[in-house]
């Protein structure tokens, strides 16, 4: 069996303010495996987007150990993450083309390279034609579509995406949905989703990690047994039904 | 696409808008029989220009050169010190709250002590314009500075961005609007602050002259006088308008 791409053992987080202990995160402990989609679902305050903030490094964790990269797939904390959030957050003064670009610019990379995988970055997340145009021209979909290709723009591993179809409306979202499966099959990466919703987390993910709040737990890692490519068709299948039900109820819905 | 015929049917609004006031002052005082000393006809009004006493090239040379000149220094020093204020957050929390009490000194109050201080001339007037119109810039960029997306920060930092390229990639180009949106402000204010300076002392200018005038009762130059500053502050506006449309994305604009 391959090493894992990332290990969570027993990795806790604590926030203290105004001098009192609140526990975002306890004792999470999952192996993500090179590749894979993995999705972290639970309620408002279950910690998922701390545990992702300290994939990403962006802060620490008081217990366990996090560890990314193996010796098959060595990880550079510094370049290969790439992130996509709730909201786009493109640069109002940039072209498309030129938002796509940021990444490589900070890391400086070779622009003539860069500029060329972006194009192609485009074409793969669908906004072909619109490299010159301005985020204010483009729909919220789309916008987030040039935020998943920036996120992709420097060749990352490990892709974390933070409830990035959470501002849209359910059309978009669910068309976003089949877009992102079709990306990560194309571009092989390993994802990290962050979602409250457990529907869109049984759809997309390879694992889902099942999150609760009040106390702070990891309370299931259920691996989703269901073939790829998936189509909406899939939401009828007998085995989707009986793990979202399996969620809800992990969640105290039902 | 109608977006240029639209832009023109503004223009042509905006000018007509013009062009009705000078006939509605022309039929008051045509048709109300005001005294020449009171309100002079908009054609009086012109034919002041005509007095070569009044050297009119020279002193809105002279006007011109404050609003800018003042206009100029406000924008540099303001814009430079909210920069200072972004990258050394401890000069801000020391300096801004003196800057709000000292920007609630009546800055016309002040014109008599920069006289004491500095003389007359171009010099002191264009330090009154300057401190009036040098508050609302660093106000606004220091805001517009500090407005960034946590989340971009963060999508920065993990690629290990240094603070110089969240500085020239985010802030700075983020703060464009807001800079403009000051500079705006400060626009009115630097003309208002060039004339007030004349009226308190100087030997030069249109505000000096106004008072020049005043004494014969010419009130006919007084309008001209009146009109000219009026004109410089509109090419001073639409100068910054113009860089703003070049620089600022529509969609960012503040109005």
């Amino acid at each position: 069996m391959t090493e894992p791409f990332i290990r969570l053992d027993g990795v806790s987080k604590t926030y203290r303010t105004r001098g009192k202990e609140f526990l975002a995160v306890s004792e999470a402990s999952f192996d993500v495996a090179p590749g894979e989609l993995v999705a972290l679902v639970g309620p408002s305050g279950c910690g998922k987007t701390t545990l992702l903030k300290a994939l990403a490094g962006l802060h620490g964790h008081d217990g366990g150990t996090l560890r990314i990269g193996s010796p098959e797939h060595p990880f550079d904390p510094a370049r290969d993450i790439g992130m996509v959030f709730q909201q786009p957050l493109l640069l109002k003064w940039r072209r498309i083309l030129d938002n796509v670009l940021l990444p490589a610019e900070i890391l400086g990379l070779p622009m003539t390279e860069s500029r060329g995988r972006a194009r192609d970055l485009l074409a793969l997340v669908g906004l072909t034609g619109f490299e010159d145009k301005y985020p204010y021209e483009l729909s919220g979909g789309m916008q987030q579509r040039a935020a998943i290709a920036r996120a992709l723009i420097h060749d990352p591993k490990l892709v974390l995406m933070d409830e990035p179809f959470g501002a849209l409306d359910a059309l978009t979202r669910d068309k976003m949905n089949l877009e992102l499966l079709r990306i990560w099959a194309q571009s092989r990466k390993t994802i990290v989703f962050v979602t409250h919703g457990i529907t869109e987390a049984v759809f997309l993910g390879t694992r889902v990690i099942v999150l609760t709040a009040g106390p702070a737990r990891m309370a299931d890692n259920i691996v989703i047994d269901l073939p790829h490519p998936r189509s909406f068709d899939l939401r009828t299948h007998e085995r989707f039904g009986d793990y979202t039900r399996r969620i809800y109820r992990l969640l105290g819905i039902e | 696409m109608s977006g240029k015929s639209d832009a023109l049917h503004r223009y042509a609004l905006a000018v007509i808008s013009h062009l009705l006031l000078v006939v509605a002052w022309h039929l008051f005082v045509t048709l109300g029989k005001v005294p020449k000393f009171v309100m002079p006809s908009p054609y009086e009004t012109v034919h002041a220009l005509l007095v070569p006493n009044y050297r009119w090239l020279d002193n809105m040379a002279v006007t011109a050169s404050e609003i800018f000149g003042g206009y100029a220094l406000a924008v540099t020093v303001g814009v430079g010190l909210a920069m200072l204020f972004s990258w050394f957050r401890w000069l801000e929390m020391w300096l801004m709250p003196l800057l709000v009490s000292l920007n609630m000194i009546p800055k016309v109050a002040l014109g008599p002590l920069v006289i004491v201080w500095f003389s007359y001339g171009i010099g002191p007037n264009i330090l009154i314009a300057f401190s009036i119109c040098f508050f609302p810039i660093v106000l606004t960029t220091a805001r517009g500075l500090s407005e960034v997306e946590p989340d971009l920060l963060d999508l920065v930092r993990t690629l290990r961005g240094s603070r110089w390229q969240i500085f020239t990639k985010i802030q700075l180009p983020g703060a464009l609007p807001y800079i403009f949106s000051g500079m705006k402000v400060a626009a009115v204010l630097a003309v208002a602050g060039a004339i007030v300076g004349e009226f308190l002392g100087s030997e030069k200018g249109l505000g000096y002259l106004m008072l020049q005038v005043q004494v014969t009762l010419d009130t006919a130059a007084m309008f001209m006088a009146v009109i000219l500053i009026t004109m410089i502050g509109v090419v001073l506006y639409g100068l910054v308008l113009g860089l703003e449309r070049l620089l600022v994305v529509r969609d960012a604009r503040i109005s």
